[in-house]
């Protein structure tokens, strides 16, 4: 059967849920004003002397996604169980998977609107100097990609409970995982422990979300970077409808 | 077209529903009845797919709801308990979703949506969020939901819970005409529904069917069915119990007495034996006897009875 509608009607109405919350107005204003603020304030825009944008906007972004996506991703299936209306939509001809596909997509479509409208950064950059605005895209791209898995892991913990803060608080614990396994103190310190076995630093750093999204902020698209991101979603939307399915066994 | 077998869930040590069996043929409505907590909701789930039997089959309009879950589902509207519906949508928004996700497109899609609007009376709230509206109207827009592909099979958890009389009643009479040419499922907990709408009612107690049959046959099995009650002025009880212990068919009678009105039933030795009430007048010849009825027996006593055998009954005596 052709999945593609399923999947587009509930994109649509996920989608359209944000907007008639205040959830979708309030999220993009609070991350419009910490990137202006990051990016010209704490990061030294101005200062730099640069015609880039990775080391005063793009370097915020794991940080900023730690608190916001998880505030988007919460309600996706926590609100759906705790309303009733899970039991309709499991209970519509649709599969499971096309259910988690659709509302996944939702809302990375809106984290990427949120992404878009961050656009005056790049008009500044052009204005003030000539940067390469191919390594801009990419490490967009890479941006874009990395919200994703974080949202993918927030859909998990979404799934686990009914309760919106707790999925919140979960997800948010979780994605801090996936930023410190790459972050320099944590790899110094992990370093300094286990000098014997640089496999481990190795092993513990492959899963962090910073060391895959550098490669992006210097304008490289390595497919394994690409695949890191889209393997973390694809885990975590898997591990997500089994989640759903051990809930209707117990 | 629903046919359930021997259909059973377990949730951790309980069993909430032990082995059911039964079939809804197009044009029937089967009410389910049962106490709180007997497993009704469990099997509506089940058959619905939204919970995976522990073991058994349900199958719908000759899919197996596990195996080949989607065409079931196309074949089936769902009204499931508390009528759960997208509170951050409007009405119209709502349906449209459902109608779009049910496969319905352009002028389908809208003569549908219009087709369930007036059948539910929503029109007035068409465009109002669903969470600013009373109990009874997000009811009749789940409701309408379920029905806006105009399914073959509905299953309908608790359809009246929540509404006034008068959307009570609305909402039967589309049950009962809905229910000329699909086979529908209804839960509830209000007997006089059962004899409005069922062509037949199953009890269960305990994840089990306890009674199966048409509502008149349910009827046949209280105590009170085919039951002799008359109202006689200016006769002493003692005479009248004297008289009615005679009774060949007779097997107890209760009397009250109010001033020189004395009130007696007289209960059948089988239930909804007709002989009786014969037997009554021809005993009562030459009495003043002021009023006579036969009992059609009573539901709620029946369901009583049956799912609660040890205290049922203890009034009449």
């Amino acid at each position: 059967m052709n999945s593609f509608g399923p999947i587009k009607t509930i994109a649509k109405r996920e989608l359209g849920a944000y907007f008639t919350s205040p959830v979708a107005y309030v999220f993009i204003v609070i991350f419009l004003l910490l990137n202006g603020f990051f990016t010209f304030m704490v990061g030294g825009f101005f200062e730099r002397g640069e015609a880039s944008l990775a080391n005063s906007f793009f370097i915020w972004h794991p940080w900023f996604y730690l608190f916001l996506v998880p505030a988007v991703g919460m309600r996706l299936w926590a609100d759906e169980r705790r309303v009733g209306t899970l039991e309709l939509l499991l209970t519509m001809p649709i599969a499971p998977w096309e259910a988690i596909v659709g509302k996944f997509i939702a809302s990375w479509l809106f984290l990427g609107l949120a992404l878009v409208l961050t656009f005056p950064v790049v008009i500044t950059v052009n204005h003030l100097g000539s940067p390469d605005n191919g390594v801009i895209l990419a490490a967009y791209v890479g941006s874009w990609l990395m919200a994703g898995a974080y949202l993918a892991v927030s859909c998990i913990t979404s799934a686990i409970t009914r309760s919106q803060v707790v999925s919140f608080i979960i997800s948010v614990v979780a994605c801090l995982f996936l930023i410190l396994a790459g972050f320099a103190p944590v790899i110094n310190l992990l370093q300094n422990l286990t000098h014997n076995w640089p496999w481990l630093v190795d092993t513990v750093t492959s899963f962090s979300v910073i060391t895959h999204f550098e490669g992006f902020q210097r304008g490289v698209l390595d497919s394994r970077d690409i695949m890191f991101f889209l393997s973390v979603i694809g885990f975590s939307l898997f591990t997500t409808s089994v989640i759903l399915r051990t809930h209707r066994n117990s | 077209m629903i046919r359930v077998e021997s259909l059973t869930k377990t949730f951790g040590n309980k069993r909430a529903v032990d082995g059911i069996s039964f079939c809804v043929e197009r044009g029937e409505v089967l009410g389910f009845l049962g106490p709180n907590g007997a497993g009704k909701s469990t099997t509506m789930r089940m058959i619905t797919g939204f919970l995976p039997p522990t073991s058994g089959k349900v199958t719908v309009g000759g899919f197996d709801i596990t195996e080949k879950p989607l065409p079931a589902k196309k074949l089936m509207g769902y009204l499931p308990e508390n009528a759960p519906a997208y509170t951050d949508m409007t009405v119209h928004g709502f349906l449209d979703f459902a109608a779009e996700i049910r496969g319905l497109r352009g002028d389908a899609k809208k003569s549908a949506i219009n087709r369930v609007v007036e059948l539910c009376f929503l029109a007035s709230v068409l465009h109002q969020n669903v969470d600013t509206l009373s109990k009874g109207y997000r009811h009749r827009t789940c409701f309408a939901q379920s029905i806006i592909h105009d399914p073959e099979v509905l299953v309908l958890d608790e359809p009246t819970d929540g509404l006034d009389p008068n959307q009570k009643h609305e909402i039967r009479q589309l049950i009962r005409r809905m229910g000329e040419k699909k086979a529908i499922i209804f839960s509830t907990h209000i007997l006089e529904e059962v004899d409005a709408v069922c062509s037949r009612a199953l009890i269960i107690d305990r994840g089990n069917i306890v009674a199966n049959g048409t509502p008149e046959e349910l009827r046949q099995k209280s105590e009170w069915a085919g039951a002799v009650t008359l109202c006689i002025q200016g006769v002493t009880v003692a005479a009248i119990q004297e008289k009615f212990n005679m009774l060949r068919s007779a097997k107890k009678i209760s009397t009250t007495t109010n001033g020189s009105h004395v009130t007696v039933t007289v209960f059948p030795r089988t239930a909804g034996d007709g002989d009786l009430t014969r037997e009554v007048i021809a005993a009562t010849t030459g009495w003043p006897v002021e009023r006579l009825r036969t009992e059609e027996g009573r539901l709620d006593d029946v369901f009583r009875s049956i799912t609660m055998p040890d205290t049922a009954g203890k009034e009449v005596k």
